[in-house]
């Protein structure tokens, strides 16, 4: 698609969502979780996509951006020990809405940023692997990380943290949305302009051929610390928002779950792996699948889920946009392919 | 660190930890044997391997509790798993055997997501075991308990390897299997039906994790999501070892087992599987940085 | 680009170079010197041990003796990519060019500013690096193809492209792993005229490994032979030519 036309649809997207609360309000908890995906979608495609890392441990930054949140949010106003130790209930540990919005004005972003300096320490040892060590030793870190978190005591361990309770004064349901909302405005703006720019050449000659972008003289091993950093810094957003949005912080089932880990290259990957809107389309479409295999499949769902992965990767591993791209080339255009008309009329002066 | 005290003050724990580690590490071996078969023959890393073993021992439980000998559960789940990793391959792994190494990756670890749903919408999440029958030998003064099934176990998983070993050396099907390891385009030219070569090399290998998986039920426990962990250590292994001699995956799997008794032990059983997690990461690290050095890279 | 001023000392001095592979001996005590703007050849028998040093200079593995100097400053340690921004570039044997992307895209990920600071790299490509892509391609004879999947060029094609992509990234001194093979014959004379009018207009040093005795013997000012990875025989290309021993090295009489 033409970036322009491209950038017009991104807008029509991110101002549909401003409208939720009004036309969707008995759903709004599920379209949060929509944004949110979408937002784990696109930074995993960043890394696994265009960079051609494929991480199966993304999920760690998700669980880091989650509990560093909460717990900024908590230590504002109570000892975080304290609070978790009492299973974060109770009537003691009340939360005004001045103290909510400073907690999650001031949390989110540093779950965030928490999550991208992990990615710094864990690409510095891990980034220098290829292939499929780099996607076991991923995997490995994040099944660690939450066994870790079920560890220790000061987040609560293995039963897990709250996210501090609104009161009631504050529609806690349409606050949680817009900031879903927002992080994801932030992120997929932030991603498309980030795929338009010559950083996507770059990461995209690592994802081609590694060997020869260095000989080329590339800085290979800044350009991939560069994109694993961007993409753990949104999905450490997204955790954090998360975390709010689900309350309840269980280290191996939320925070550090295999399962969402799983799902987010999933979406990637059903939409079209290494393309902008593939991520987007991804998300959405394996968000219905997911919503009518809850409601329809009852009990079943994950069993369902798991055949899903297998047929997807196994039978359609170019995704819709893949399978779209390939049907009608001539809608995608970059920088280096020129115009589009420019590119057909050479074509037809080297056949005549 | 009080239980380090312990075992400074009480060597004869270190024997209760040695040998407790010796028993399941064979076990990680033998399922080991199996991921470094596959790769090496088909380049493909298997994710599924822990959910192989998950379902010898629940095909074992299963026969159990129809009132079978539970050592009937090894050959019986054996020849399970075998048809299952026939029907897997002719299902789905065909397609991917000349793929992409990260689809292998995704295509294997759905079929084990599906798996490990699968058991636990059956047989719910609880962790199970069998009664084997066999009695427990207590030495130094009752300090060291053994059971003997733990030694049983020990001892059919060495003979299991070797059984395997002696298959790929002497049978002319385990020699075609080698070729194909070798060089499976020469091995086709040469007459190799080399899509049978894979669906055998797979189906043995799930063969393998499922008498495995039986020897687990007997001498310890197993629940639906007991499977990762395999897996990752299989994978550790194989690393560690590298894919063609038996003897040091042997020697790799009874070390990584001791290494995780003395890791449970001293931080703490709710750390014993981060300790896991966290030793494959650092081996990929070491190995990394070994590899560094003379600018290569770990792939 | 022109930051390093000529002196009396070659472009690329290579020092009583070794390099091992377990107990194999790739390359002995290899020493050879390129003048800055001059083209040299380096020829010698199959396994003799070229690539390898190319491999060596280019940082490619770390080498086990001797000093490998470039532009008057030491690269012995230097890695890959390092050593390709100080403006020493080299080509693959087994072309390597990236095949999902155009001609046109190749061109711009060989861009220089890919190797400048962080900041440059989120910018778009502008008017002039595009133009100045579409001449080196116009240079190489590929214009019409610019927009064309550079994997469905032909192999000498991909050739070409990938030593466009060379000149792109304005480099000082150009290794080339025997640019003519695999090529049509009927375009080698083309290459080779290219190949010269790199060095000529663009001030290019080439070191060039090649099998083709015509081609080498034709462009080079000066060669370096190598046999069992030991340098045999250095010197124009006459007395190249003539040199008992490289002749024997070749028709495998030692």
């Amino acid at each position: 698609m033409r970036n322009r036309s491209s950038l017009i649809v991104l807008f029509l997207l991110i101002a549909a969502g401003l409208a939720g609360p009004w036309v969707a309000p008995a759903h709004l908890s599920q379209f949060s979780q929509l944004w949110l995906f979408m937002v784990l979608a696109l930074s995993w495609d960043l890394m696994g996509g265009q960079t051609g890392y494929n991480s199966f441990g993304n999920i760690v930054f998700f669980g880091i951006g989650m509990y560093a949140s909460a717990i900024v949010q908590v230590g504002l106003v109570y000892p975080v020990a304290e609070y978790t130790a009492a299973k974060g209930g109770g009537t003691e540990f009340v939360f005004s809405a001045e103290q909510l919005h400073a907690g999650l004005a001031l949390g989110i972003p540093f779950g965030g940023l928490m999550a991208m300096l992990a990615a710094i320490v864990f690409g510095a040892l891990l980034l220098g692997m290829r292939g499929h060590y780099f996607a076991i030793a991923t995997l490995g870190l994040a099944v660690a990380a939450g066994e870790l978190a079920a560890g220790w005591n000061y987040i609560g361990a293995g039963s897990g943290m709250v996210a501090p309770t609104p009161p009631d004064t504050v529609d806690s349901v349409r606050l949680i949305y817009f900031l879903s909302w927002g992080v994801a405005a932030v992120a997929l703006l932030f991603y498309h302009w980030l795929l338009s720019t010559r950083f996507r050449m770059a990461i995209n000659a690592i994802r081609d051929d590694e060997d020869k972008a260095e000989a080329l003289g590339h800085f290979t091993v800044r350009n991939k610390m560069t994109a694993w950093a961007i993409s753990a810094f949104f999905t450490g957003l997204a955790g954090a928002v998360y975390g709010n949005l689900s309350r309840f912080i269980d280290p191996i089932d939320i925070a550090f779950s295999p399962e969402i880990g799983v799902w987010m290259i999933l979406m990637a990957i059903l939409g079209g792996k290494g393309t902008f809107w593939g991520p987007v389309i991804g998300t959405i479409v394996f968000f219905v699948a997911k919503e009518l295999f809850w409601t329809y499949l009852l009990g079943w769902q994950r069993v369902a889920l798991g055949a899903l992965i297998v047929i997807i990767v196994v039978f359609f591993p170019e995704g819709i946009v893949g399978w779209v791209k390939s049907r009608w080339p001539r809608l995608f255009t970059s920088p280096g392919k020129g115009d589009a008309g420019e590119a057909e009329r050479d074509r037809e002066a080297a056949h005549a | 660190m009080q239980n380090l005290q312990l075992l400074l003050q009480a060597p004869v724990f270190n024997v209760q930890l040695l040998l407790d580690g010796m028993f399941i590490g064979a076990i990680f071996a033998l399922a080991a044997i199996g991921m470094a078969l596959v790769w090496g023959v088909m380049n493909i890393i298997n994710v599924a391997q822990g959910e192989f073993v998950m379902l010898g021992g629940f095909v074992t439980l299963m026969l159990v509790e129809a009132g079978f000998h539970p050592l009937l559960g090894i050959p019986a789940a054996a020849v399970v798993l075998f048809v299952l990793g026939w029907a897997l391959y002719r299902a789905v792994i065909w397609r991917i055997v000349d793929g992409d190494m990260f689809i292998s990756l995704l295509a294997t670890f759905g079929i084990s997501i599906m798996m490990q749903q699968l058991m636990n919408e059956i047989f719910g999440a609880d962790v199970r075991t069998v009664e084997s029958g066999l009695g427990v030998w207590f030495l130094f003064d009752g300090m060291v308990t053994v059971t003997q099934v733990k030694v049983a176990a020990f001892f059919l998983s060495i003979v299991i390897g070797l059984l395997l070993w002696l298959f790929l050396k002497n049978a002319r099907l385990g020699q075609a299997i080698r070729a194909t390891a070798q060089n499976a385009r020469a091995a086709r030219i040469l007459g190799v039906d080399t899509d049978r070569v894979y669906a055998v090399t797979y189906a043995i290998n799930a063969a393998l994790c499922g008498a495995a998986g039986a020897l687990v039920v007997m001498a310890w426990s197993i629940h639906p999501y007991m499977g990762l962990p395999y897996t990752l250590r299989s994978f550790m292994i194989v690393i560690v070892a590298g894919l063609g001699n038996l003897a040091s995956v042997i020697a790799a799997g009874l070390g990584l087992g001791m290494a995780e008794q003395y890791a449970g032990f001293l931080l703490g059983a709710e750390f014993q599987l981060a300790f896991v997690f966290l030793l494959l990461v650092a081996v990929l690290v070491g190995r990394q940085i070994t590899l560094a050095r003379k600018r290569q890279y770990l792939k | 680009m022109r930051d390093w001023q000529a002196t009396d000392s070659p472009l690329l001095d290579v020092r009583h170079v070794t390099k091992r592979f377990g107990g194999v001996v790739a390359n002995h005590d290899i020493s050879l010197s390129v003048e800055r703007g001059t083209i040299v050849g380096l020829i010698g028998p199959n396994g003799s041990g070229k690539t390898t040093l190319f491999n060596s200079i280019v940082g490619q593995h770390p080498i086990d003796a001797g000093e490998i100097w470039f532009k008057g400053q030491e690269i012995s340690r230097y890695r890959v990519d390092h050593i390709a921004r100080l403006g020493l570039i080299r080509t693959f044997q087994q072309t390597r060019i990236f095949g999902k992307m155009t001609c046109m895209e190749n061109m711009l990920v060989a861009l220089p500013e890919s190797r400048r600071h962080l900041a440059a790299m989120f910018g778009h490509g502008s008017r002039a690096d595009m133009e100045r892509a579409a001449e080196l391609l116009e240079f190489v004879g590929l214009y019409s193809k610019r927009y064309h999947e550079a994997g469905s060029l032909s192999f000498g094609q991909q050739k070409l492209l990938e030593f466009a992509m060379a000149l792109m990234c304005e480099p000082q001194m150009l290794l080339l792993d025997e640019p003519t093979a695999g090529i049509n014959p009927t375009l080698i004379n083309g290459l080779v005229d290219r190949l010269r009018r790199a060095n000529s207009e663009m001030g290019i040093t080439l070191l060039v490994i090649e099998h083709n005795m015509r081609v080498i013997m034709n462009m080079a000012e000066y060669i370096y032979c190598l046999a069992h990875g030991e340098l045999l025989a250095a010197g124009p290309p006459e007395e190249i030519r003539n040199d008992p021993r490289v002749i024997d090295a070749y028709l495998g009489v030692s």
